[in-house]
This record gives C-alpha cells, structure tokens and sequence, in this order.
C-alpha cells in the first residue's frame, strides 16, 4: 500500500531524469532569486547552465547552517514574503533560531510527503493518529498534523506534555497510530503502567519516532512495551521538517528518502569528497522543488550511508541507515537540538562571567536529562544560601525559556571540572545510542 | 563595630568538610565559631577564626571558594528568654536577621550570638540604641 504509488515507485531512469530536469530548474532560480547564492554561485565559477548531469551536483558549493544563521531571518527566502504562508524555525548557536518559511505549494509537498511516510508506516486513512510531537515553532507537531490530513486519519493535536492525560486519551479516544520522540514513548508506557493501564489494553498498532537517534535495542524495548510496530522517520526543518525520510514497515531496513524532492549525497565530512553508496559520512541534501527556501547540498551535521538497492517494500526511492551521530557537538534532549556553545551564552550573560561548566547528559527512566555543572569562583560566590539557589535556578529558567530544555544546575568547586590543553571537553553524554 | 566572617562554599561531596578543618588546623588557624548552612546540592561553611588573612590565603592556595562577610557579635544574657528579648527588639524596629549562631566563648557572664543582618549598619544602632552590648571584631577573634 502506498500514497503516490506511480510516484514511489518510479523507475531509477525516470527517477534520475526528473531529478535532474528539477535540480536544473532549481539552480536556476536561486541563481536569479537569492542574492547568497548568486554569490556563491559565481564564487565558485558555477553557472546555471552548467548543470547537465547529475554528477555536475559536485560542482555546486555547500550550504552550512551558519549560512542559515548569517542571514537571520528572511535572508535565503528565495520568494517574496508575501507568497509566505507559515515560518518555522529551530536552534541556532548564537541563541537566534535558523528560521523556514513556506509557500503554500511548499507546505501541500510536505503534506503528501508526510502522507507517504504514514502510509510506508503501515498508517491508513482510518487511522487514529495520537500526535505527541511539540506543536509551535517546532516543524514535528504541524509536519506530522498536516501529514495525516492530507492521508485522510482522524489526528489528534496532543503535543507534547501532560503525559497521564494523553495515556487516558489514547484509550477512550481509540488512539492506532503515536507520533512522538522515541524516549518519550517509553516515558509514557512507564506512566501508563502505574496508572494500572497495559498497553496490549489500548488499540495503538503503529509507532513513528523521530527527532532524536535511536538504536535497534531501543526499538525492541519500545514495540514490547507498547505493543505496536515502530517506525524510523528522519527530518530537520532547514530541508522541510519531519518526513525526507521514512522506514517502510515492509523491510524496516534503512529509510526511503523522497529522491523526487531530495538529492542525497553522503560526504567526507573532513574533506567534502563524494562518497559511494554503502560508505558512512555525513548526508548532504539538495531540496529540488523546494519554493520558499531552497537549499543546495545543504550539510545536515548527520552521519549515514546510502543505498540504492532495490526494497522489498517495491518503492525506488534509496535509502539512508539508521542515524548513527553528529559530525559537529550538537545534543538532541528530548527531542531539542541543544548546542553547548548556546549553554555556554546563556552562563555568560550573567554578571558578565565566564565559568567553567560541564554538560552531563543522561537517560534516567527513559527521559533525557541534562546537568549543567557550574564552578563557583569568587565572582559567583555568595554568603547565602538564597542567592546561590536563586542563582542555579535563573539559569535553569533561562535555559528553559531560550532552549526549551529543562535542566538542573549543580554548582561545584572551582577547578573541578577538567581542563584541557586544545578544545574543551563541554560535554558527557553518557546515553548510548549506536544503532 | 562589625565582625569578618569567612563564608567557604562547600560542595555536596565527602570529605569537602574534613578538608577545610584540615588545611586550617595544618595552618594554626583556631577557629572562634561556626556554623553551616546546607542544601541538597551544596553547603556554605561560615567560620569566625583567630587569623582571616592567613585562613582565605590557605583556603584559596587548596582551591577553595572563599569570601568575607560582614557580621554582628551581640553579647546575650545567658538565660531563658535572653536572646527572645534581643530579636523582639529586632522585630520592632524591622531589622531582618538572614542567619544566626552562637559563639564559642563567653564573655563575663553572657553567651555570644553572631547575627547577620541585610543593613548592619542600621541593626548595630537599634542594638545598641536598645542597651544591648555590640562586641567589635578584634575583640572577638583573640577571645
């Protein structure tokens, strides 16, 4: 069962063919629409009507999330913002988010993509989709809410949160399909269990978990526990939101990325050679329909490979492995891109101090948890009690209020935290992800 | 009229405290009064000693936190109802107290409460304006 059957399953000929008349039209237009990359363009002595073979995607300069950041907000928008009909945006280092903005074709390809990622899923018209991922500014919650309209479901905007409501809604409401992050599944069949509720009781059969990587084990555990098939699905908001890419419940073998909206590369991320297919490095996307903000082989910071052997599933779209990490010190707590450098702004800005802190990020009943260790020198230091816990929680609040993340500070002795001679050691993820 | 006191952040961790007291016994600091203030997280150690210079030197030398606060020594009948009388008198002028402890030593016949206030300028002259006996500094840290 498929969404856009004549479509997913396209013959690689024809696949190519329309990538490359559209990879054509693409840099076209941004060549002619958006000043960075007509000078970026030039820069690299590239002209539109030098792309005549998809091999020629090489000679195409990448696009970097700071590219993204330097032209906060509206700076890559390759339409007028009167054609804009929706803006999201996500974490940026410097605290400014990068921000997306959509044309109303744009958010109609999003739908039908997503629509195809539910139905791979095994997701059907008549399902109940419970959505938990976060509805704002976030692309999860309004990507997989527009998805499962335009498949027809009946879609339930839970967001996340208020974790002993969504469990008593799932079972009266009938819900058949879960959207959420992976750990917060598992959350919920913990507050599930105490509330006495078992969830072979409830009628959830499929599980699509994203925004975060998670290990086969972890998939075992999650399809145990909540008694439903779960789904790998891929996204980041700079090339759509969620649904690039998608599991089939078919194979469960790596994820089907939409070749006829996406090229896919795979990069040394060191020295940016192309790599063959099979060969893990970091993914790199060119959107070629994309209308409110294009991107030429944009560097996602993710660490896959790719395959374009033939799926049982019948689709010929290829396929990227399951996320094995980060090619940059980015986190991913509960679903929320963090960077330490952002931690490391927020701890500046107050009294102009610049502390020596640590990150320590683990897992604790299925959630993320974060630490942030900070050293008391004499600046910091108070006689009263008062002020050091009023201290520790205004950085909590605006970690919590900048990131979205919630923290808990631990203030320690100076010199305790480790230093080194090159790049600091920020972080210590102690949450095992390998796939 | 005011007392230095050394405040030593102290981290939730064992063996932080025996630290402190060890440093500062290895450096012939006698410490005069103590007190400390804890919370899950961590503890805030407050010390009057007999040298301040030397302690922070020794305490800074071995990686400690340290500061200096500035706090009240108030002589106090040592009997029931003697340091009720010197808080209501406090209370009715609104001077806040943010931490108190006694004292090791007894002066004459009275105990020693060591007070800190958040305008100690203000509450040494209700103190006093309210006949109780404020202790200066330096008597206090060879007592």
């Amino acid at each position: 069962m498929m969404f856009n059957e004549e479509f997913e399953t396209l013959p690689r000929q024809a696949l190519e063919a329309l990538q490359l008349k559209r990879l054509k039209a693409m840099v076209e237009r941004v060549y002619s629409s958006v000043p960075f990359y007509r000078q970026s363009l030039e820069a690299a002595g590239v002209k539109p009507g030098q792309i005549n073979s998809l091999a020629d995607i090489q000679r195409l300069p990448f696009t970097y999330k700071q590219d993204m950041r330097d032209s906060y907000p509206y700076g890559l928008f390759a339409v007028q913002m009167d054609d804009i009909v929706r803006i999201h945006a996500s974490s940026g280092t410097t605290g400014k988010p990068t921000v997306v903005g959509y044309t109303q074709k744009d958010i109609d390809t999003w739908s039908e993509l997503m629509a195809r990622s539910f139905v791979a899923a095994g997701v059907h018209k008549g399902d109940i989709i419970h959505n938990s991922y976060g509805y704002g500014l976030f692309t999860g919650g309004l990507g997989a809410h527009y998805g499962a309209e335009k498949l027809g479901a009946s879609v339930i905007p839970m967001s996340g949160g208020n974790t002993k409501k969504q469990i008593m809604i799932m079972k009266d409401f009938g819900s058949t399909v879960l959207t959420c992050t992976p750990s917060y599944s598992l959350y919920m069949a913990e507050a599930a269990r105490e509330e006495g509720i078992d969830f072979r009781q409830l009628k959830l059969r499929v599980g699509i978990f994203g925004a975060e990587p998670w290990s086969d084990a972890m998939r075992g555990e999650i399809e145990a526990k909540l008694n439903l098939s779960a789904i790998d699905i891929y996204g980041l908001s700079e090339i759509m939101g969620p649904g690039v890419a998608i599991e089939c419940q078919e194979a469960k073998q790596g994820l089907h990325i939409w070749e006829d909206h996406f090229i896919p590369e795979i990069i040394d991320p060191e020295s940016g050679e192309v790599l063959p297919a099979g060969a893990k490095g970091e993914l790199v996307i060119t959107t070629i329909t994309k209308e409110g903000i294009p991107l030429l082989r944009y560097r996602t910071r993710d660490i896959t490979s790719i395959t374009y052997e033939p799926c049982i599933c019948g689709r010929s779209h290829a396929r990227i492995s399951r996320m094995s990490g980060r090619s940059d010190d980015m986190l991913i707590i509960r679903g929320v891109n963090v960077f330490p450098s952002q931690i490391e702004s927020i701890l500046m800005g107050i009294e102009g101090v610049e502390p020596h802190y640590l990150l320590i990020v683990d897992r604790k009943d299925n959630l993320d948890v974060l630490e942030v260790q900070v050293e008391v020198d004499e600046q910091l230091f108070s006689d009263e009690v008062k002020h050091l816990q009023a201290l520790s929680h205004s950085i909590e609040k605006e970690i919590k209020d900048l990131l979205g993340v919630t923290s808990k500070v631990r203030l320690v002795e100076p010199r305790t935290i480790t230093r080194s001679e090159g790049k600091a050691k920020r972080v210590i993820d102690n949450r095992k992800t390998d796939a | 009229m005011q007392v230095e006191q050394i405040s030593i952040f102290i981290e939730n961790k064992s063996g932080r405290l025996a630290e402190v007291t060890r440093v500062l016994g290895e450096a012939g600091i006698n410490i005069r009064a103590l007190s400390l203030a804890d919370t899950s997280d961590f503890g805030i150690l407050r010390l009057i000693v007999n040298d301040r210079e030397k302690a922070n030197t020794v305490l800074k030398e071995k990686g400690f936190t340290v500061s200096k606060t500035e706090v009240v020594a108030v002589e106090v009948p040592d009997r029931p109802g003697g340091l009720s009388e010197i808080l209501q008198s406090l209370d009715r002028e609104s001077i806040n107290v943010e931490y108190m402890y006694a004292f090791v030593e007894r002066c004459g016949e009275n105990a020693v409460i060591i007070f800190r206030f958040d305008d100690t300028e203000k509450a040494i002259n209700a103190l006093m304006r309210n006949g109780f006996n404020v202790l200066a500094g330096e008597r206090l840290y060879s007592m």
